[in-house]
Formats: structure tokens, C-alpha cells, sequence
């Protein structure tokens, strides 16, 4: 790679949140009107590293970044957003950031508006300058034909079916004057497969103009059919930097998800045995509208005693799935526990019946931050069930037992080995990994048949993954409790669970044992292919 | 030095300050011919007086409906219930039990239809209690005087209907409390221990009552609604129950306060209250959305010892009214206040 060639050198860079290493020693380079693919699990840290590309704040506040990044050749240093558009680099984020009640021109000229100067503005200043809409509409006009779609321009943005949204910010980047780079994050991920092709033609019609593209997409063969280079990024590290030639996609999929594939996670696997026929949950075509991460349609059976990881990539619906069974969010289709019917949109019914949920979001549905952690525990347990009361003057009223309440958290806290300073201490002063054991203890409080668990190691370290883990495994074989785990992470499904069902695009797209091949994760979460209930596979993209 | 800190910071500056302030009114008092028992006679009048109404707030912040502006709802229910008791010319103790019952009544019966216009404006509560303070005590306005009472101390002397502005209670229930077991200290102190024991006894109730099941799940709406959502609890239900038992509470905390002053005060007395009532537990240490007793009794003494000793002590010493001045730069000071520290803040 010719160094004089190079648009974009990132050299060395590496990022710590906290004390929590999201990116280390990232090295790649970008050349002149070529089109780079970022590829890489949730997690892996491409969201971070376009943030540190494009200055946003979040890396600012927390710290700045380590190592150098050129861009034409300068080390740059962005402290805002608009550094990085001055410099030349544009981005298209994932939401869109569009005025509905304005026309296509005007949301692709905006703030860039051309305009004509009048008496007005001659006295007050070029603030007070009229719009000059034909002379919009003109470059607006221009700017959708680059991209090869066809569009009316006069069209109120809310009026346009949300694919077309994304090329009139794509035409918003490449209207800026000198813009050299655009960061495309999840372009297509609300594209029709018609509507990415057309998107990619553009990508291809702006790198023949010299405009270079990061591209970010869990589609692979977007990658493989759009992108010259490709990035894979995996934990934070860059594992593969290569021309796309001769690759292909399965081949990306294992560098995406693989860690050491020879090296079996040698966990112990939990012993409690399942009997396949022993069915203690099912759904029957449930969809859940949880925003951004809906289930559309997906028929399952949980079986007893056994524990079932569920994964898909972020915005896919796994997360939806818990959540519409425990009533946090509409849903319909049928549910069925210990073969009785439950009703959905009802969270009391469904923890009286011994279901519970630790959520993914432990700060915002999970914990009583403002509450010490023996209400915390005790919370669930006490409103459902009726534990932690005494009854007073013959059952005259009842008082919350506090003793006891003191003595189930102590008890947690020893079994889980929670720190802390006593079971006064407020939940907000706690750590995230001690956090979320507080989150198990209240589900085990309740003693679930049961237990939905979401991202159960989310943004907490190591050591504490481990204990959670093995707290879960632990209840899992002592008590007898099913355990539905919803997990970004790959690796601990597979240590954990006896089955891994794939969620992607709002169903399920296979069942596998968690022995199979991470290639084969890797392209049921792309949704390259589906497998059926007889193991089939049906290849869709 | 440590210690100090970690008084200062769990005791908060604002109720530091005041509190010396009072202090020094106290030990400036005999200086300027102010008698020191009299005016802590005043002080434990006024706390027993005011004490239940700041006591209402408890349950609404706990929660998370937010400090109650619209006390004026509570507050006419009692004086409804004031009214209707004199209209059975009941005096002493029955008359003020009537009026409490009827008042409960009421206020469990407006308490119920605010708490459902609460619900609907979530996050906004604290501005649309402020503006059902003041469209009921409007529209009680027209109701008292057409609705038909009877009672010749009631009702306007010149036209024989429609309530009077203020309304006497002496011949019926005046100082009812503050006379039961009354313990003299000296010629110009007596505690009203009458009044003092309904205090205690309402706040042994509300502190109960966050201790059984449903205060509990109240408390954690209020602390968090969607950790609540999530444990099967009926936000939009707790809600109510609060908003009802601080309506209700307050109902009480007017007619003990009517039968202390000697008058029943119609028409736009109610909106006298609210300020001076969230002031009182802002100043005790409560935040948004989270009181205590403690926060009720240290902020009313606070803060009714400073409207009392001010007129006293102050206006003596310079020969000025600044009491006036004062009331309004600490009520309105520690509500900005408050508010700006904003949820959950320390």
C-alpha cells in the first residue's frame, strides 16, 4: 500500500472506558476512493472507533484516546463533530436526523442553504439573507442524481418510505464542499435487498469521484461484494486487514466471531438432564414491539431444567423476546407455561406463575438505585409473593418484615459475594458487576421455575462475568431452573447453555448446540442462511 | 474536621443556616423586650398548627408525584367538612370529629379525580398541581355561595346564604386541641398537646403505612417506575392511593389548623398554603422524591420559628417590617432551590 496514496492512516489507536478496554492497538490505513468494510460482533468496538474518527463528545468526556490518527497526511486531533466535517470527513449514523416536514432539497441543503442577498441583509448582516430555492433545488437535484436513484425532490421527507431516507443523508455528506471521507454505519440495515443494491452502485459511483467510504455493515456480502478492503474487528482488536479478493463470506464469519476455534471452551458443562419432551414454556408465533429490537414472529420451546442461550446481533430482537413474555412491552401471539396458556402484557401474572427477569437495562428497569440492596432484593419476592411480611394484631394489617428482609440480602450477598459495605448501602454506589449480582439475587429471591436473563455480563469486568456466570450455572443445576439467556457475546452462550437459538431480523433463524462451529453462528447471525426445524439449511442472501 | 463535614453535608447548608439564624433570633430576643417562653410558646402553636398540612406532602413525594402544589384540593375538603359539621351545631370534640370524618370523605373523593389528572401528565406534576390548586379553590368560590348552608354563623348576615369570608368557630370547636391536655411550663408557654398528639398520630400512621406492602411498592414508583413496571406493580394505581392519602391528610391538617386560629377562612385562604407548606419540607431536607417524617418536623419548626420569631425579634430591633420580606425570600428562595437541585441530587 503506497503511504502517498493514504487518506486515512489510524495508527496504534486504543481507547479505555474507564478501566474498560474497548479498543487496543488499531492500525489500518484508507486509501484515496476506496471503499474500506468494518466488520466485527456488537462490541467489538466499531462503534467507538468511528466515534474517535468523527470527534463525537463521548470521547472527549471520557478521556480522549491514545495513539495518532493522519488524515491527508495531518495528525488530527478532533475535539467536536465539527472538526471532523470541516476537515472533510462526513458520517451517516445509524438514526436518521431528518426534518420530517421538510422537502427533500431542503433536508439535503440544510444549513447549507444557498442564498440571495437583499437590501435587508445588506444592512444586518448575511444572517438576514433570503433562500434561494431554484438554485436548491437545483444542487439538491444534482446531488440525488450522483447517487443513481430516482427521487422527487419537492417531496416532504415524511412522506418517503424509510429506504430512501438513508441516500437523502448520504446526498446531505456529499453535498458538503470537499468532503473526502463518509463514515456509513449500518447503511442497509433498514434497506430492502433492491434498495442496498442501489446503495451500493452509489457507494461505487462516489469512490470512481475520489470521496473514500468506511463502510459498516453485518451483512457480509455486502462486504464481500461492494468494499476493496476489509477490516474485521474482534474485541477491540483488528484481527484481519486484507483486500477483499478471495474472500469470502464464511471465511469472515470466523474471523468475526472465532476466538481460538480449535480450543473448545472447556467449562463444565451442567448436568442436570433434560428431557426433550419435558416442555415447561412455548410461544407460539409471539411478536413483540419493543423498539428497535422487535420480534416479529418466533415459535419456541423451552425445555425443562435446561438452559437456553439466545443470540443475535444488537437491534436484531433477542432482546425484545424476554421483554414481551415479562409484559414491558407490547406483544402478542400465545404463550404457554407448564402448559397452561399466559397471558401476555401482564407482568404480574407471569412472575406469580414463577417467571422472572433480570433485565439488560440494570440502571434503568433493574435496580432501585436511590434504595438500599436489601430492598432491592427483597423488592420482587415481597410484592409477588408475599414474603417479607408480618402480620400484626391477628392479621389485623401487615408490616414489611425488615429483619428478614436484612437477612435474605446478607445471605446474597455472602453466596454471591457481593461488595459492599453493608446491606444498607444504596444500589447506585455499588459497581456494575455488583449491580448485577443484586439484579440474580432478586430473581432468585422470588425462586423463578423460570428465569429470563438479558446481557447478563453487559459492561462489567472479568472477574465478575465469572461469578455471574457460575451463580447462574449453579442455580441452573442445584434448583432445577430452566434459564433463558439472552447474550451479545457468543463465547458465553456457548459455555453456559445447552441450546442457542439465533435470533435475526425478528425470528428465529436456528437451534444449534453450542458445540457448532462459530462459523456457522456467524452467518445465522448475518442471516445468510435459515435452519429449519428439520436442520435444514436455507440459504437467503 | 471530618465529622463536620459529613454532618454538614448530611444535614444540608440551607438548613444549617437557617436553623443558626433562628438560633440567634432566639438569643437576640430578650435583648429587644421580646419574652424567650412566649415565643416558643408561638413557635409550638404554629408547628402544631401547621405541621399536619407539610406532614401531607410525604406520600405524593414518595411517590414521585412530586411536591404537592395542589394542597388547596385537600384543604377544601377540610373546610367542606368544617361547614358541614357546623351545620349540625355539634360542638367540642364531636363537631371537629365530624368535620374530620366529613372532610376524610371528601378529600378521598377529590383526592381520587386529581390522582387521576395527575397520571395523565406525568413529569409535569408539579406545574398542572399548581393549576388545579387554583381552578378548584375558583370554582369552590362559586359553589360556597350557593350551595345551601344554613348555620346563621355561616352563612352572610346580610342575605342569610352564601358563606361568609371568615366563619367563627368559637361557640362551637375553637381550641379543642390545643386545650386537651394542655401541660402548662410557664405563664405564657403551655404545650397543645392535643394538637401535638394528632400530629403524632397521623405520622405514626403514615410511617406505617410506608412499611406495608403497598407503601412499599408506592415508595418504589416513586424511587423508580420502571423497576416497579417490572415487578408486576400498577404505577398509575399507587399513584393514586398517594395522591388520595396526601389529599386526604391535608383535609385533617386545615381544620386542626381552623380550630387553633378561631376562624374557618373561605374562599381564597387555601392558596395561602401550599408555598409555605412545600417550603417547610424543602426546608426539612426533603427532596422531589424522597421525604421523611423527620424532614416534616425539622422543616416546619425551621421554618414556622422563623415566620414567628422574624415579626417579633427583627421588626423590634429595626423598627421595620421585614418579616414579610424574609417569609418570602425563604419560601420561594428554597422552592427555586429545591427544584434546581433537581432529582435525586445531594
Amino acid at each position: 500500500m503506497s503511504q502517498e496514496n493514504a487518506l486515512l492512516q489510524v495508527s496504534r489507536v486504543g481507547k479505555k472506558y474507564n478501566e474498560n478496554v474497548v479498543l487496543k492497538d488499531i492500525s489500518f490505513t484508507l486509501e484515496k476512493g476506496k471503499i474500506l468494510g468494518l466488520v466485527g460482533e456488537n462490541g467489538a468496538g466499531k462503534s467507538t472507533l468511528m466515534n474517535i474518527l468523527f470527534g463525537m463528545n463521548v470521547i472527549v468526556e471520557t478521556g480522549g484516546y491514545e495513539g495518532e490518527i493522519y488524515f491527508e497526511g495531518k495528525k488530527i486531533d478532533f475535539k467536536n463533530p465539527v472538526d471532523a466535517l470541516n476537515a472533510g470527513i462526513g458520517m451517516v449514523h445509524q438514526e436518521f436526523s431528518l426534518i420530517p416536514g421538510f422537502t427533500v432539497a431542503e433536508n439535503v441543503l440544510l444549513n447549507m442553504e444557498k442564498t440571495k442577498s437583499s437590501i435587508i441583509s445588506r444592512t444586518f448582516g448575511k444572517k438576514y439573507e433570503t433562500v434561494d430555492m431554484p438554485v436548491i433545488r437545483e444542487e439538491a437535484q444534482k446531488a440525488i442524481d450522483l447517487l443513481g436513484i430516482s427521487l422527487d425532490i419537492d417531496t416532504l421527507v415524511s412522506e418517503i418510505p424509510v429506504g430512501y431516507k438513508q441516500f437523502i443523508e448520504i446526498a446531505r455528506e456529499i453535498k458538503r464542499d470537499q468532503v473526502k471521507m463518509i463514515i456509513l454505519d449500518e447503511p442497509t440495515a433498514v434497506l430492502t435487498e433492491t434498495e442496498a443494491d442501489i446503495l451500493l452502485e452509489s457507494m461505487k459511483r462516489l469512490s470512481d469521484m475520489g470521496v473514500s467510504i468506511i463502510f459498516i455493515s453485518h451483512r457480509l456480502r455486502e462486504i464481500t461484494t461492494a468494499c476493496d478492503t476489509i477490516v474485521v474487528l474482534r474485541d477491540g482488536n483488528v484481527v484481519v486487514e486484507r483486500p477483499v479478493e478471495g474472500v469470502d463470506i464464511r471465511q469472515i464469519a470466523k474471523w468475526m466471531v472465532g476466538r481460538d476455534i480449535d480450543t473448545k471452551s472447556e467449562e463444565s458443562k451442567n448436568v442436570s438432564i433434560v428431557d426433550e419432551n419435558d416442555i415447561i414454556f412455548e410461544t407460539k408465533n409471539l411478536w413483540v414491539d419493543m423498539p428497535g429490537e422487535q420480534i416479529k414472529n418466533v415459535s419456541l420451546k423451552v425445555r425443562k431444567g435446561e438452559i437456553l442461550g439466545i443470540g443475535g446481533l444488537a437491534g436484531q430482537g433477542k432482546l425484545g423476546f424476554p421483554n414481551g413474555i415479562m409484559g414491558l412491552f407490547d406483544a402478542g401471539g400465545e404463550i404457554f407455561f407448564e402448559g397452561k396458556p399466559l397471558p401476555l402484557n401482564n407482568t404480574l401474572e407471569a412472575l406469580k406463575r414463577g417467571i422472572s427477569f433480570v433485565s439488560e437495562d440494570r440502571r434503568g428497569v433493574g435496580l432501585l438505585l436511590d434504595e438500599p440492596i436489601d430492598w432491592n432484593i427483597a423488592f420482587n419476592a415481597m410484592q409477588v409473593q408475599d414474603k417479607f411480611i408480618k402480620k400484626y394484631l391477628g392479621g389485623l394489617f401487615s408490616l414489611r418484615d425488615d429483619r428478614s428482609m436484612r437477612n435474605v440480602a446478607n445471605e446474597y450477598i455472602e453466596q454471591l459475594e457481593i461488595k459492599c459495605t453493608s446491606e444498607k448501602q444504596l444500589a447506585r454506589n455499588l459497581s456494575g458487576g455488583n449491580q448485577q449480582k443484586v439484579c440474580l439475587a432478586k430473581a432468585f429471591a422470588t425462586d423463578p421455575k423460570l428465569l429470563f436473563v438479558s446481557e447478563p455480563t453487559r459492561g462489567i469486568d472479568v472477574g465478575a462475568k465469572e461469578l455471574v456466570l457460575n451463580a447462574l450455572r449453579k442455580y441452573n443445576e442445584e434448583n432445577n431452573t430452566t434459564i433463558v439467556i439472552v447474550s451479545s457475546e457468543l463465547e458465553e452462550l456457548r459455555s453456559i447453555s445447552d441450546r442457542i437459538a439465533i435470533i435475526c431480523e425478528g425470528e428465529i433463524f436456528g437451534i444449534v448446540p453450542p458445540e457448532t462451529d462459530v462459523t456457522e453462528f456467524g452467518l445465522l447471525m448475518s442471516g445468510e442462511y435459515k435452519i429449519n426445524e428439520e436442520g435444514e439449511k436455507i440459504w437467503l442472501r | 474536621m471530618a465529622q463536620i463535614n459529613k454532618f454538614i453535608r448530611d444535614f444540608g447548608w440551607a438548613r444549617i443556616i437557617i436553623g443558626l439564624f433562628l438560633l440567634g433570633l432566639f438569643i437576640a430576643a430578650p435583648v429587644f423586650g421580646v419574652r424567650v417562653d412566649a415565643s416558643i410558646n408561638d413557635v409550638i402553636v404554629r408547628f402544631g398548627m401547621n405541621a399536619i398540612m407539610v406532614l401531607s406532602m410525604v406520600p405524593m413525594i414518595q411517590s414521585g408525584a412530586g411536591l404537592n402544589f395542589g394542597i388547596p384540593v385537600g384543604l377544601i375538603a377540610g373546610m367542606l367538612g368544617a361547614v358541614i359539621s357546623l351545620e349540625f351545631h355539634l360542638t367540642g370534640l364531636p363537631g371537629i370529629a365530624v368535620a374530620m370524618i366529613i372532610g376524610l370523605f371528601f378529600a378521598a373523593i377529590f383526592g381520587f379525580f386529581y390522582g387521576l389528572l395527575l397520571n395523565k401528565v406525568k413529569g409535569d406534576e408539579m406545574i398542572i398541581a399548581t393549576y388545579v390548586g387554583f381552578s378548584f379553590v375558583f370554582f369552590m368560590n362559586i359553589m360556597w355561595t350557593i350551595l345551601p348552608f344554613s348555620n346563621p354563623a355561616s352563612v352572610q348576615g346580610f342575605k342569610g346564604e352564601g358563606l361568609r369570608v371568615t366563619i367563627s368557630v368559637k361557640d362551637y370547636w375553637y381550641h379543642v386541641l390545643n386545650d386537651l391536655a394542655k401541660i402548662p411550663v410557664t405563664e405564657r408557654f403551655a404545650v397543645p398537646m392535643g394538637m401535638i398528639l394528632l400530629f403524632a398520630i397521623v405520622a405514626l400512621f403514615v410511617w406505617l403505612f410506608f412499611k406495608t406492602k403497598t407503601g412499599t411498592a408506592i415508595t418504589a414508583v416513586g424511587s423508580n417506575p420502571d423497576y416497579a413496571r417490572a415487578s408486576g406493580i400498577s404505577i398509575d394505581k399507587m399513584r393514586i392511593i398517594s395522591v388520595m392519602l396526601s389529599t386526604m391528610i391535608a383535609s385533617i391538617g386545615m381544620i386542626v389548623y381552623e380550630q387553633s386560629f378561631g376562624f374557618i377562612q373561605m374562599y381564597n385562604s387555601p392558596l395561602a398554603f401550599s408555598f409555605p407548606s412545600v417550603a417547610a419540607i424543602l426546608l426539612g431536607g426533603a427532596t422531589v422524591n424522597k421525604a421523611t417524617i423527620p424532614n416534616v418536623i425539622i422543616g416546619t419548626l425551621l421554618f414556622q420559628g422563623i415566620l414567628t420569631m422574624t415579626p417579633s425579634v427583627i421588626n423590634n430591633a429595626i423598627d421595620i417590617d421585614v418579616s414579610e420580606v424574609i417569609r418570602i425570600i425563604v419560601t420561594n428562595g428554597l422552592i427555586v432551590y429545591a427544584l434546581t437541585r433537581g432529582k435525586g441530587g445531594k
